[in-house]
C-alpha cells in the first residue's frame, strides 16, 4: 500500500499538516517517536499559547489537546513509540524506514512527506564552554522535562546561561519549587527573551540578568559533579575581559543557548539547505529542492509562537495535498535573497508552478529596528513595502504580497531600511 | 524611592520611572501608565505547576489557576498545590483546590489524566 502523506513528527506542527491535508481527503499516516502526541507542547505548562489562533490563552498541554482532539476526530491514522530512522526516494516515491518495539523495522512508501520534527537544544559542545566536564550542566529543555513530565528537580543552587525564553521560563519553575536562582548570563548586550518573560519571569523574583557575560569556567568536585561556574564580562567582540570574574558556587548550569532545526531524516536526500536557518530551503509551498518532500514548523525555522506554528504547517499540509493532486505544473523558480538588515528569509525560492496567487513571506531582522521600512526588490523595481515599527530578532515577522505580476526571470530581495 | 518597570503591554518595552510623588513617566502611550498603575497597587499573575498523582505513567500532571492571582501569594499557592495527590482520573479544567488562599482562583487541570488502556 502506498500512503499519500506520510507526517513525521506529531507536536504541534505534525498534528495541523495532518488535519489540514486529511480535511482534503488524503491518507495521511502521522509518525511520532514518544508516547504521546503534542510534542514540546506537553512539557510547556505555562501560559500564553493560542492567542492568534483561538483567541484565547492556554497553557502548552491544553493548545496541544484542541489540536489531538480534532486530530482524533477526523480518524488520521498514527503510530506513537516509533522512529523514523531513514528517509530515501525510490522513483517519485519515499521509502520511510520506521523502527517500534511492536513492528520492528519496517519500510512504508508514500507518495510524499511532511517533515514536522521540530528542533533540538544547542549543547555546551556548541559553544566550546571551558572547564571541567561535570554531572549537572543540562540543556534548559532536559531539565524542564525531568520536572514537568517526570516530576525531578534536577538541582538545588542553579545558574542559567543564555536568555533565552526557554532560559527565563525555567528560572521561573526552579524558583517556585524551592531551587535558589543565582542569575542568567546572557553574552549579548539585549536578552533573546519576550519582555514579558523578563518581567516575569526574573523581575518578580529578584533574579539578576547579566547582560554580555558568558560562563569562562566550570569546576567538578570529587564526586564529578558540578561545585561552581565563573562568568565574565564580554567586550564587543566577546572576548571575556579580564578582572571581571564572578564566582558562583551551583549544582545545576541550565543552558539556553539556542535552538536548531531537526533535519538528520534529510542526511540520505540530496536536499539543498540554507546555512542562515540551518534548515533546508524551500518554495513558497514549503516544498524542499525534492519534488513532494515538504517541510515545517521548528523543523524549518525556530519559531517563538507556536500559533505561527500551526498555521505554517497547516498550509503545508495544503501544499501537500495540492502536490498529490496534480496541481503544480510549469514549474519555474527565482530566488527570494535576503538583503540589508535581515538575518534569513524563508521561503528562499518562489516557484511559479504553484496555484496560490499570494507570496508569504518569514524574515528576522539581524538587529532592534525602532522605525523600519521593509522593501521588496526585483532588480532595481521596487515592488513592495510597507512600514512597521519596532523590529528585534527575537520576534518574526512576516509579509504577504501577489505575485501575478513578478517577472519571472529575475530574483527577488527584501531589505529592510531605517527610517 | 523611583522604581522602574518595563512595560510587557506591547514589543515596545518601555521603561516606565515611578518617582517619589508617584508620577509616571518613560512611557510612551496611555496603556503604559494604565499597566504600572497596576503593577503598583495590585500585581496578579497566573500560576502554572504541577501536581503528583498515583498513577506511574503519569507521575505528574500539569495545573494553573484559572485566574490570576496577587503576586505575593504565588510562593503560598505553590504550597498548597504541593499538598495535593491527584488518586482517579480526570478531564482537563477540572477543579483540583477551590478559591485557592481565600482568592476568586481555582487550581484546574491542564491535562488530562486516562489512564494508558483506557485512552482512545
Amino acid at each position: 500500500m502506498i500512503r499519500d502523506i506520510v507526517v513525521i513528527g506529531g507536536g504541534a506542527s505534525g498534528l495541523a499538516a495532518s488535519i489540514s491535508a486529511k480535511k482534503r481527503n488524503k491518507d495521511v499516516l502521522l509518525i511520532e517517536r514518544e508516547e504521546s502526541l503534542g510534542g514540546i507542547l506537553n512539557q510547556c505548562i505555562h501560559n500564553g499559547f493560542g492567542l492568534e489562533v483561538f483567541k484565547e490563552e492556554y497553557t502548552g498541554p491544553e493548545y496541544a489537546h484542541k489540536f489531538i482532539e480534532e486530530f482524533m476526530d477526523l480518524k488520521i491514522d498514527y503510530l506513537v513509540n516509533t522512529t523514523v530512522i531513514k528517509l530515501d526516494k525510490n522513483n517519485d516515491d519515499f521509502i520511510i524506514t520506521l523502527s517500534s518495539k511492536e513492528l520492528g523495522i519496517r519500510n512504508i512508501t508514500a507518495r510524499s512527506v511532511i517533515i514536522s520534527s521540530g528542533c533540538y537544544e544547542r549543547t555546551r559542545g556548541q559553544i566550546s564552554m571551558p572547564g571541567d566536564r561535570p554531572n549537572g550542566v543540562i540543556t534548559a529543555g532536559s531539565a524542564q522535562r525531568y520536572l514537568n513530565i517526570n516530576g525531578y528537580m534536577v538541582g538545588k543552587k542553579v545558574f542559567i546561561l543564555g536568555s533565552g525564553d526557554i532560559g527565563l521560563i525555567m528560572a521561573r519553575r526552579m524558583y517556585l519549587e524551592g531551587a535558589e536562582v543565582l542569575g542568567v548570563a546572557e553574552i549579548m548586550p539585549y536578552s533573546n527573551g519576550l519582555n514579558r518573560n523578563i518581567v516575569q519571569c526574573l523581575n518578580d523574583f529578584d533574579i539578576p540578568l547579566y547582560l554580555s557575560h558568558t560562563v569562562t569556567n566550570v569546576e567538578a568536585d570529587e564526586d564529578k559533579r558540578l561545585s561552581a561556574i565563573t562568568i565574565q564580562q564580554v567586550d564587543e567582540r566577546f572576548n571575556p575581559i579580564p578582572n571581571t570574574e564572578k564566582h558562583f558556587e551551583v549544582d545545576t548550569l541550565l543552558l539556553s543557548i539556542g535552538l536548531i532545526p531537526d533535519i538528520t531524516l534529510l542526511d540520505d536526500l540530496y536536499v539543498e539547505v540554507d546555512p542562515k536557518t540551518k534548515s533546508a530551503k524551500i518554495n513558497q509551498a514549503y516544498e524542499t529542492s525534492v519534488k513532494g518532500l515538504f517541510i515545517c514548523g521548528n523543523s524549518l525555522q525556530v519559531h517563538d509562537l507556536v500559533d505561527n506554528v500551526s498555521k505554517e504547517s497547516s498550509r503545508a499540509g495544503l501544499s501537500a495535498s495540492d502536490y498529490l493532486d496534480g496541481l503544480v505544473t510549469n514549474r519555474k523558480k527565482i530566488a527570494i535573497n535576503p538583503g540589508k538588515n535581515i538575518l534569513y528569509v524563508a521561503p528562499q525560492y518562489l516557484d511559479f508552478g504553484w496555484v496560490e496567487k499570494d507570496l508569504l513571506v518569514s524574515y528576522r531582522s539581524s538587529k532592534k529596528i525602532e522605525k523600519a521600512l521593509v522593501k521588496v526588490y526585483q532588480g532595481e523595481k521596487l515592488i513592495y513595502q510597507k512600514r512597521r515599527a519596532f523590529i528585534v530578532p527575537a520576534e518574526m515577522e512576516t509579509l504577504t504580497f501577489s505575485y501575478l505580476e513578478l517577472d519571472q526571470n529575475q530574483d527577488i530581495m527584501i531589505e529592510i531600511e531605517e527610517v | 524611592m523611583a522604581k522602574e518597570f518595563i512595560c510587557i503591554v506591547c514589543p515596545r518595552g518601555c521603561r516606565v520611572i515611578v518617582d517619589d510623588q508617584g508620577s509616571i513617566s518613560g512611557n510612551q502611550c496611555k496603556r503604559g501608565e494604565i499597566y504600572v498603575k497596576n503593577e503598583m497597587t495590585n500585581p496578579t499573575r497566573i500560576l502554572t505547576t504541577t501536581v503528583k498523582t498515583i498513577f506511574p505513567e503519569i507521575p505528574r500532571a500539569s495545573v494553573k489557576t484559572d485566574q490570576p492571582i496577587p503576586k505575593g501569594l504565588l510562593m503560598k499557592a505553590m504550597e498548597e498545590i504541593n499538598k495535593i495527590v491527584i488518586d482517579k482520573e480526570m478531564n482537563i479544567g477540572d477543579i483540583v483546590i477551590e478559591h485557592i488562599l481565600n482568592t476568586n482562583a481555582n487550581i484546574v487541570l491542564t491535562k488530562e489524566i486516562k489512564r494508558k488502556e483506557e485512552r482512545k
